[in-house]
């Protein structure tokens, strides 16, 4: 392309940041020295250079852990090497949150406020770092450490959580879960501290029997290929095998499982669909997980990881797919190591030879790469915009070729279905919800954590199993289903965690959030923060969700001020209204659910009663 | 080519081709709407060579570039086809089917080997052999070219050259491969269709066949002369000689656009009597005994104008013209009505539909089709016809219909004007996007990319000669010399340097350029000057 370029050129460590992805700077027309003679009367570019744009992202990646951020110069220097337009690789870096474009100390404590942080003395942590560092974002060029305030961190458990970076030649990352400012504050000056709680303290049934998701979780068949082997890995893989793709996917069919991501499409529909569509295709493990509340896919990835990458192995086998890729939030730094060596070691073992390559991507704090076409754009080297449906993925995904995209969750269950059988999967929960399922309990419960139960099961059923209410012990409000889902009154938890009961009362399944909050809890801050949450993470493509999610925050602003227009009465009115544009029109999931939970709280509670809270 | 004067392809061909070739064009910056149909070909996975001395914005997305030096056209060509010989990659049905002079071709071409050409043309042979492969493999491929193959001394013989790539491949006559020579203006394809060719009357009709002329002389009941008339440089010829002593300039600027300006002048000047008819008094209108203020064709004016694929489409007036301003065709028939031809009232749309009795090839296209249609490309032989996406698919046909395409055998020439001690840098000249020719009618627009007229050169060169950016140097060939401020271009090589026309009033490149005119086509070779840059050493301390 014919780009154009400031003239601010790279430093040394940014160019080996770069070069570290894409290799040396071969040519002097892309990025290299203009020294090599052979080259001054011809070039290669086009097409060879165009098909790298995917690897935008990791070179930005790359260059923010070398640096700790992306100077001009740097953005130079990657446009070059694959000549994309400056101009455009700004706004690819400027969408994502873990990407800074403006100088930024070395060390950054990512501090997460969100809701189930906040109802554990998140707020007390920011203001001390705000009386040590000064307010969030600030520290600046000079000092060498600095605080930002983070969206769900996804370790909703053991909130409240704090993700520390470290850029330079080696650099780290640490979560810190639950989190003292004492804790940060080593982290901060000394580099990473001690790893978070082993991943078995966050299943809190592990070890017993009749867990199928969870079962390994906890033990050493996490740890290694041959302990995982040993203890019942692999075998739906060789079933995979034995018994070929045709019938497994009559086995996802017969199981009726459905996507656990949320949107709950019917899994084996889709398996079909992407193995009747011509190549080249890709298979998407969905592990964006960002929904707030939300963490079993972490658990999940950090517990059994070669459970995961078995499934997609028959995922690609069954459906003809030639590579895949696994899209891990930035904020998950332990899923995306214990990921990718058991990768490494399956791939070394030779078992991906007949499934197909499998590649990791990681998000950069972009809580709408979960929405899977806008997931397609992140991995392509776009900024994480939606695209039209349809056409849906299965026709036209990843690179505009047919992609089976799964959510973690819905993989780990492949391995469970093969070895008993469609039919005998099916039988678990209820007909119209099949399996078992991860819920993901923290807020006020005494034993936070993921828990495993079959559809079926109650609300008040999986408080009792995470020990009951804790803090006051007296039961305000549950959020089911994530920041996307519902408030229940208390008088509601009877009913059924299925699609169907969710669906009864008015709520959502989503991703099997389940957060109380005590008597205590400021329940209009929640609501707040939530819609803060959308607002900052709306992608501002579409009208309804850019524009509706500023007006609801404005409006929960206004109540809680006392400002209200008119009556309480009117301002439901009007959120209603905002509410119904988003839902109807806006592209993509985030906008059509943003003002759910705040919708439902609104028709609930008695919270802002004439304008006052 | 093959004795029609137009591009052998439709636009939407080259977005549905295989490969595409820009050989001498930067159809980025000259062609930017052509080059929009070329982007939907690479983005539909075409990829895309150009050939072209400086690595233009239109290299600079090309999956090859290939920089040769200035003039080394034909030998590469040659070592394409040489190449594509010695590897057996020829369509071999193709040329038996419908070519003629193979042999002939092959022996020609044989001393092109790639290290011969890798010599002469300064392109590493992996290049030359990427691009010879790449063509010749290619299922369907377009070849495109403008100024860089045809304002040479040589520059019919380039596209000659060119043309037997085509035939050596079999890639003309098909959908999709085709030979497309990419038309400045919307409206020249439609000036040489017209007839405004020496040789020609309206549709390609020469003027030595006694049938044509008769079809003429019975339908404007006058005598058309037999011989052919002169082309431009054929007329500064006569100019000079004095047996031409009058000119009628309609909508061009000699002295803006013909090389060697101060030659130019000298030759007009001698003239009894001038005439120009143009939107603005440009430098040629200056000098003239009378001007006649034309109106715009564009906006102001009814009647047709075609692209370069051949496409007719309909102008119509939406403005009133300026006052004292008169359509050029009014002016035209006025005057051959003075001059004692009673042609009445100028009426677009009758004068077109005689035009379509007289030109078979405009023979379907009815203003009603034109507009029904959007546009017809020629030919369009009835009111049936739909008209031709791409032209000689005779070539094609079983049994094949008219006659064989020849190879011509071509042979390299190096530029006119030589490179010695004195005047060691190649000076080749171009557009640029956001102006036209010599900016008569660009250059009263604002626009955000325009720079003033400078010389471009390599950084290489600026260091060795000293020199900083902006820096106004002296830039001289063996015919006239000018001032201009120099601005570096990465894509450039030590020893290239470029600049344009688009601004005669302040930096006049002409003056520079050389008049030595391709006999064959009347064109000078604007595109290879040998030029010496002086810096400027100025008594007052800072330039």
């Amino acid at each position: 392309m014919d780009l154009h370029f400031t003239a601010d050129e790279p430093t040394g460590p940014e160019v080996d940041a770069v070069d570290q992805v894409l290799g040396n700077a071969d040519s002097r027309w892309f990025g290299g020295e203009r020294l090599d003679p052979g080259q001054a009367q011809t070039s290669e570019g086009g097409h060879r250079i165009s098909g790298r744009r995917h690897l935008l992202l990791p070179v930005f990646h790359a260059i923010q852990a070398r640096v700790g951020w992306i100077s001009r110069g740097a953005l130079n220097y990657a446009c070059k090497r694959l000549d994309v337009p400056p101009a455009e690789a700004y706004g690819v870096a400027t969408f994502y949150d873990m990407l800074s474009l403006q100088q930024a100390p070395p060390v950054v404590a990512r501090v997460c406020d969100d809701i189930a942080c906040q109802a554990n003395g998140a707020g007390e942590l920011c203001e001390s770092f705000e009386a040590s560092m000064g307010p969030a974002g600030s520290g600046g060029d000079e000092s060498d450490c600095g605080w930002v305030r983070s969206p769900c961190l996804g370790q909703c458990e053991r909130a409240p959580a704090v993700l520390v970076t470290g850029a330079g030649e080696s650099p780290w990352t640490s979560v810190i879960a639950p989190a003292t400012a004492e804790a940060v504050n080593v982290a901060l000056a000394d580099g990473p501290a001690a790893g978070s709680p082993p991943v078995c303290e966050s299943v809190p049934q592990a070890g017993q029997a009749s867990l199928q998701l969870l079962s390994r979780v906890g033990s050493p068949s996490g740890q290694s290929l041959e302990a995982y082997r040993a203890d019942g890995g692999l075998v739906a893989w060789d079933l995979a095998l034995e018994r070929g793709p045709g019938w497994v996917i009559e086995q996802v069919e017969k199981s009726n499982l459905v996507g656990r991501g949320g949107a709950a499409f019917p899994t084996g529909r889709k398996w079909r669909a992407v193995a009747q569509a011509d190549g080249p295709k890709f298979v998407v493990c969905n592990a964006d997980e960002s929904e707030p509340g939300t963490f079993k896919d972490r658990v999940l990835m950090e517990g059994d990881p070669f459970a995961v990458v078995e499934a997609i192995m028959v995922a690609a086998f069954a459906t003809g797919c030639e590579r895949a890729y696994v899209y891990v939030r930035g904020e998950y730094p332990d899923a995306t190591q214990r990921m990718q060596s058991a990768i490494t070691e399956m791939e070394s073992a030779g078992l991906l030879e007949r499934a197909c390559p499998i590649e990791i991507r990681r998000g950069a704090g972009a809580y709408i790469c979960g929405e899977e076409t806008a997931l397609f754009n992140s991995v392509e080297g776009f900024r994480g915009e939606p695209r039209n449906k349809p056409p849906y993925p299965t026709e036209s995904g990843l690179f505009g070729r047919p992609t089976l995209v799964n959510n973690v969750e819905t993989l780990a269950n492949i391995v469970r279905i093969l070895p008993q059988g469609g039919a005998a999967y099916a039988a678990v929960g209820t007909a119209r919800s099949s399996g078992p399922k991860l819920f993901c309990l923290s807020g006020h419960v005494a034993k936070p954590g993921v828990y495993e139960a079959p559809f079926g099961v109650t609300v008040r059923d999986l408080i009792d199993l995470a020990g009951g209410v804790s803090g006051t012990g007296r039961l305000q409000a549950v959020l089911v289903g994530g920041a996307a889902g519902a408030f229940l009154s208390p008088d509601e938890l009877d009913a059924p965690f299925t699609f169907e009961g969710m669906r009864m009362i008015g709520a959502t399944v989503g991703s099997a959030v389940v957060m109380p909050f005590d008597d205590s809890v400021d329940l209009g801050a929640i609501l707040l923060r939530i819609a803060e949450f959308f607002k900052d993470e709306s992608c501002g493509q579409c009208v309804p969700c850019r524009v509706g999610t500023v007006r609801q925050e404005e409006l929960l602003e206004r109540l809680r001020s006392g400002q209200a227009i008119g009556t309480l009465e009117h301002e439901r009115q009007l959120m209603r209204e905002v509410s119904q544009v988003m839902r109807d029109a806006s592209i993509c999931g985030l906008g059509h659910t943003a003002a759910s939970a705040v919708d439902s709280a609104l028709e609930r509670f008695p919270i802002f009663q004439g304008g006052i809270r | 080519m093959f004795g029609a004067g137009g591009g052998t392809s439709s636009y939407q061909e080259v977005e549905e081709t295989d490969l595409i070739i820009l050989w001498g064009s930067n159809a980025r910056e000259t062609h930017p709407i052509y080059f929009h149909h070329v982007l939907k070909g690479i983005r539909n996975g075409a990829p895309l060579y150009v050939v072209d001395p400086r690595r233009t914005s239109s290299a600079q997305w090309a999956d090859r570039w290939l920089g040769l030096n200035v003039g080394t056209d034909i030998t590469l060509a040659n070592a394409v086809g040489r190449e594509i010989l010695a590897e057996g990659l020829e369509n071999r049905h193709f040329i038996e089917h419908a070519t003629s002079r193979i042999e002939d071709y092959r022996a020609a071409v044989e001393p092109f080997t790639l290290e011969f050409a890798e010599r002469e043309t300064g392109v590493p042979r992996a290049a030359i052999r990427d691009l010879a492969h790449a063509y010749a493999k290619a299922p369907t491929a377009q070849l495109c070219w403008t100024l860089g193959i045809t304002e040479h001394h040589k520059g019919v013989d380039n596209v000659l050259a060119l043309i037997n790539l085509a035939l050596l491949t079999g890639h003309v006559g098909r959908y999709g491969s085709g030979l497309c020579p990419l038309r400045g203006q919307n409206n020249v394809q439609g000036g040489g269709d017209m007839g405004a060719l020496p040789d020609r009357l309206t549709g390609f009709q020469h003027v030595a066949n006694d049938e044509y002329r008769a079809k003429f002389e019975t339908a404007w009941n006058c005598k058309i002369p037999s011989k052919p008339g002169r082309h431009i440089s054929g007329m500064f010829k006569a100019m000079e000689a004095g047996e031409l002593k009058t000119l009628y300039v309609l909508g061009e600027n000699p002295v803006g656009s013909e090389p060697d300006t101060q030659h130019v002048l000298k030759i007009l000047k001698k003239l009894d009597f001038l005439v120009v008819q143009d939107l603005f008094l440009t430098q040629t209108a200056e000098i003239a005994d009378v001007v006649l203020p034309a109106s715009a064709g564009w906006a102001e004016s009814e009647g047709t104008v075609t692209s370069s694929e051949r496409k007719v489409q309909r102008v119509r007036r939406a403005v009133e013209p300026l006052p004292g301003t008169r359509d050029d065709m009014a002016i035209v028939f006025d005057l051959a009505n003075r001059l004692g031809h009673d042609w009445g009232e100028a009426d677009p749309r009758a004068l077109w539909d005689e035009l379509r009795t007289l030109s078979p090839m405009h023979g379907g296209m009815s203003y009603e089709r034109l507009e029904a249609l959007g546009g017809i490309r020629w030919p369009c032989y009835d009111e049936t016809h739909p008209g031709e996406l791409f032209l000689h698919g005779r070539l094609w046909a079983d049994p094949r219909i008219g006659p064989r395409a020849p190879f011509c055998v071509v042979e390299p020439e190096a530029p006119v004007d030589r490179l010695d001690d004195e005047f060691p840098i190649r000076l080749t000249t171009g557009r640029r996007l956001d102006a036209y020719n010599t900016g008569v009618q660009s250059g009263l627009y604002a626009s955000p990319l325009r720079r003033r007229e400078a010389v471009d050169i390599s950084p290489e060169d600026a260091a060795e000669l000293g020199l900083r950016e902006d820096e106004r140097v002296r830039i001289s060939s063996r015919r006239g010399s000018v001032v201009a401020p120099v601005r570096f271009d990465s894509g450039l090589r030590p020893g290239l340097a470029f600049m344009t026309m688009h601004a005669p009033d302040e930096v006049n490149t002409n003056e520079l350029t050389i008049e030595a005119i391709d006999p064959k086509s009347g064109v000078s070779e604007f595109k290879a000057t040998a030029i010496r840059i002086d810096k400027i050493f100025s008594a007052s301390a800072g330039d």
